[in-house]
């Protein structure tokens, strides 16, 4: 398997310990105060065991208890007090910088907003745009794109059982469940590919179930936005002319969109730029041409349990079906 | 073995040898195979139970071996998708509910009346029920697995995802009723526990004067009367959801999905205390022992048990963070979750101090519950992180939640647990394990377990999500993932070292005496194994470690039958003596009780009509164990004495 996901600067992220949002950020605030602080109270904590057993004196089993232990007895209710007081002190300020963080997290300006509807499908994304108006503008599947500097609110639902989203480098995750809706809030800082993965167990393919925030300038997400609200261009050439007809009359349209096409079915993800998307099979595999060939001929076998049928396509037309899914742009 | 009597102790007293034979004679459990289905001795019982909760604790381990390997490189295909799913279902499930709870109160029904100076538990026969029950559930559900019926939806079954619509299977349906057969019999358990407790102490031990683990199995029988109903109810409720077509759950007929993580919460967090508290009082009275004085701060103790287990039943939304609760709502749970660290923090202060002023004995039992000041203390660090509502969008369902519930429940639970078994070892059997052995296995336990677990909190906050059958080679969390395993292998061979360790102390090992480490409480004046009665005398207490103190008169009591199961009532906080009971003689009803309420219980997963026809023998079993018993019952009243 190539590297599926690379930035442009060939990184690549999945990590909370890399923040790239203001959300994100927060978050890794204050994970770096809370780690201070609980470092500092199992350091010293495990100093105070470790010189308690060293400095106690040895007994055995015919030792002697000591119940008369009344002259140290002060001495250790005063240190036990002591120590539970500091705790208390300690809980109490982590308590109040959880409100503070929280608060701040849920105050994210909406002005201007980009709205995205993301629902959760046994295992893969279906994410539509909305425009200015807020109406659907385009649907997308498995990969997101988002612009820098602005903040995005992804409009979470399921239609099947309860998924999680979870882009670490941008934000915590928030589940998707059928029934209600979220709403999860972030921005993303810097230009960069953010995988992200369901973190809600879903079922047999849950491990499989990821995605793709590219964060880019405004001015290249606007190009890859035009670009998306375009219908599919009709194929040119006579091999991915039949590409279409195979698309039509053998069973995909009923799941897929190709808008542009005749094809409109909506259980599966949307085709129409399939060619644009960096992966197949969410997030499972580089798109190419070899890797889509196999999962058009036995999806299942690639990933099994998912609802692609395996195809009976003969090798021609197999060869003109790709042939017209490389043109869709 | 009868003959013996204790040498040192308050209690101690010199006793007709024909008195403690007769008496043997009665509480003994018939020989032979009747004593295979009649037995009703809280000892029997208990020795059974601990077995077959180790054996579900080296099955679950088998499966967490299994996991670790298919996890140890990226992209691995040892073990397909549908095989991992039921692994770590099966795993969890195995742990929480055929392990860690019922391994406590095993312990308890052959300690608590030890401990308090009683011959048998309350409810001997609905003890030996409890037990049939739960080994009749967790074999359905094992024979469920290795047909290739297992479960695959998570120990958790998060609806819609355990509905018909998506797990078609008979695998959810086995694993929701294995949840009835298990809370069936805890519940019984808390009941007779709690019964015992609160009724049977020996004359004088007041409740200030009771040994902190029973204070601990107090507290935690407590908390099992009140969690398990909801977690009981939510799986009739899933079941009855999948076999005649309810709505609780299904949320396009007007069910909630949400509403079943609730009831499992609001079981399932209290679950981790039911786990984490009776380990408490291990500690307590290891610590004790092996420094040569009582804990310090015995009602600061007390308080913090009780204040433990009414804070665990504040806590289950911190489950439930990242589905979008309103956030002043989060904002408590996060509190009372902040809140529950200080009375444990309480507990490790007085260890401490008592470590502190002890004279220490660092026997292999000592070294198993020190493991706890580290582990579980970083567990419980842990634990504070993600009670933090943002970081917890962030940790939560990730490897980091992974490392840290091992910590917390190995570090609190499985370490204590295995200085409880070093430690009572020697009275279950009358002979010590060996200490070179003890002290292999905790060091290859104390090495493994960190290798295995601590590289999780890295992989968690690298963005590894829990529940993934593999990763992708490029997420670069391959590395780590193999150490995890070879700490997982660690453990196993700590394990066999364990299992080597008991089969040579039964076979060869020294033997212990009445007392082998110079304890304080009642369990160590009796002699080792215990005789079936328990104490030929039953002794009246006057301080927190009898052992201990100075003999005071009256050191027993006088006039108990030695020819019936009769046991003295006390009242509950003083334990004055009430009054004489009788308890039952061995009988076959509660296994054939427990034979015929399984078939029931099975018989429902394929149709909903077993519950009536599969009533019929339920009744006809529990009407026979409680048909009243002429004789018995005039000589009973034979013996009542009117002041």
């Amino acid at each position: 398997m190539a590297p599926p996901f690379t930035t442009s600067a060939g990184a690549f992220l999945q990590s909370v310990l890399q923040p790239q949002g203001l959300q994100a950020e927060r978050i890794w605030n204050l994970w770096n105060f809370t780690l201070m602080l609980c470092g500092i109270v199992f350091f010293a904590i495990v100093a105070v065991f470790l010189y308690a057993l060293w400095r106690a004196p040895r007994g055995t089993a015919a030792t002697k208890a000591d119940l008369d232990h009344g002259h140290s007895r002060r001495a250790h209710h005063l240190a036990i007090a002591w120590a539970l007081g500091l705790s208390a002190a300690g809980l109490g300020s982590l308590f109040a910088v959880d409100l503070l963080t929280a608060r701040k997290l849920s105050q994210l300006l909406p002005d201007d907003a980009l709205h995205i509807d993301l629902t959760g499908r046994q295992w893969w994304w279906q994410a539509t745009y909305r425009n200015s108006d807020g109406a659907p503008d385009f649907i997308v599947a498995n990969e997101l794109q988002l612009p820098v500097g602005r903040t995005v609110l992804i409009h979470l639902r399921s239609d099947d059982v309860i998924h999680s989203l979870w882009i670490p480098a941008l934000h915590g995750k928030l589940d998707l469940i059928p029934g209600r809706t979220a709403t999860l809030r972030l921005r993303a800082d810097a230009p960069g590919s953010y995988r992200g993965q369901c973190a809600e167990f879903c079922g047999e393919q849950h491990a499989l179930m990821a995605l793709l925030a590219a964060a880019k300038p405004a001015g290249q997400y606007e190009a890859w936005a035009v670009s998306q609200r375009r219908p599919a261009a009709p194929p040119q050439t006579a091999s991915a002319k039949q590409g279409l007809r195979v698309f039509l009359s053998n069973g995909c349209a009923s799941c897929h969109t190709i808008r542009g096409t005749a094809a409109n079915g909506m259980a599966g993800p949307d085709l129409t730029h399939v060619a644009a998307r960096e992966t197949l099979a969410a997030g499972m595999l580089p798109n190419q041409r070899g890797h889509l060939a196999g999962w058009i001929a036995n999806a299942r076998a690639i990933k099994p349990g998912v609802a692609m049928p395996p195809s009976t396509l003969t090798p021609d037309d197999l060869h003109s079906l790709l042939d017209f899914m490389e043109t869709l742009r | 073995m009868t003959s013996a009597s204790p040498s040192r102790a308050s209690s101690t007293l010199v006793a007709d040898a024909s008195q403690a034979d007769a008496l043997e004679a009665t509480w003994r459990d018939p020989p032979g195979w009747r004593g295979w289905i009649c037995a009703v001795n809280h000892k029997t019982i208990s020795r059974r139970f601990m077995i077959a909760t180790f054996v579900f604790f080296l099955l679950g381990g088998v499966l967490a071996l299994m996991i670790r390997l298919q996890l140890a490189q990226p992209a691995n295909t040892v073990i397909g998708p549908s095989l991992y799913n039921q692994l770590f279902t099966m795993h969890g499930t195995t742990m929480m509910f055929l392990f860690a709870v019922p391994v406590m109160q095993a312990i308890a029904i052959y300690l608590i009346p030890l401990m308090i100076g009683a011959r048998s538990v309350a409810f001997p026969l609905l003890n030996a029920f409890a037990y049939w029950i739960f080994v009749f559930g967790g074999t359905m559900l094992y024979v469920a697995f290795v047909v290739g019926s297992g479960p695959d939806v998570g120990w958790f079954a998060y609806v819609p995802l355990s509905l018909t619509s998506y797990s078609s299977g008979k695998g959810v349906d086995f694993w929701a009723q294995m949840i009835t057969f298990t809370e069936l019999s805890g519940l019984i358990e808390a009941i007779v526990i709690i019964t015992t407790i609160l009724k049977m102490r020996a004359p004088g031990m007041s409740l200030q004067r009771m040994p902190l683990f029973a204070w601990a199995m107090l507290v935690t029988s407590f908390m099992v009367l009140f969690a398990m109903p909801a977690v009981m109810f939510g799986s009739t409720a899933l079941i009855t959801d999948r076999l005649v077509n309810t709505q609780f759950y299904s949320t396009a007929d007007g069910g909630d999905a949400l509403l079943w993580q609730h009831l499992f919460w609001f079981f399932g967090h209290p679950e981790v205390y039911m786990i984490f508290i009776p380990p408490l009082g291990f500690l307590s009275q290891i610590i004790a022992t092996f420094s040569r004085r009582p804990i310090v701060g015995y009602p600061l103790m007390v308080l913090a048990l009780i204040a433990t287990g009414f804070l665990a039943f504040g806590l289950w939304v911190h489950h439930m963070f990242a589905t979008n609760l309103p956030d002043i709502g989060k904002a408590f749970f996060t509190a009372a979750s902040l809140l529950i660290a200080l009375p444990t923090a309480a507990q490790i202060f007085c260890w401490l101090a008592t470590l502190w002023s002890g004279r220490l004995s660092l026997r292999t039992p000592l070294l198993f519950v020190l493991a706890f000041f580290v582990i579980l203390l970083l567990g419980g660090l842990t634990g504070i992180m993600l009670a933090l509502v943002p970081l917890d969008l962030q940790l939560h369902d990730s490897f980091f939640v992974v490392a840290h519930l091992h910590y917390v429940l190995l570090g609190g639970a499985v370490f204590p647990l295995f200085g409880a078994i070093y430690y009572w070892f020697p009275k279950f059997t009358g002979r010590l394990l060996n200490e070179r052995l003890g002290r292999w296995q905790f060091w290859l336990f104390f090495v493994g377990f960190n290798v295995s677990f601590f590289p999780m909190h890295i992989l968690g906050l690298q963005g590894m999500p829990r529940r993934v059958y593999t990763y992708p080679v490029q997420m670069g969390w391959g590395a780590l993932n193999f150490l995890s395993t070879i700490g997982a292998m660690t453990i196993g061979a700590s394990v066999l070292v364990f299992l080597f360790n008991v089969w040579r102390s039964l076979r060869r090992g020294e033997a212990a005496g009445p007392d082998p480490w110079g304890a304080g409480t009642l369990e160590w004046s009796v002699p080792s194994p215990p005789p079936a009665g328990n104490f030929v005398a039953v002794p009246v207490v006057h301080a927190r470690e009898p052992l201990w103190a100075p003999p005071v008169q009256p050191s027993y009591v006088t006039g108990l039958s030695n020819t019936d199961r009769e046991v003295l009532i006390t009242s509950t906080v003083e334990a004055q003596p009430d009054h004489r009971f009788w308890l039952p003689p061995p009988s076959p009803w509660p296994f054939l009780s427990a034979v015929a309420l399984t078939i029931l219980f099975i018989g429902s997963i394929f149709t909903p009509w077993a519950v009536v026809w599969g009533a019929i023998p339920v009744a006809i079993t529990t009407t026979l164990w409680f048909w009243p018993k002429k004789a018995r019952t005039s000589a009973r009243t034979s013996t009542e004495v009117r002041p």
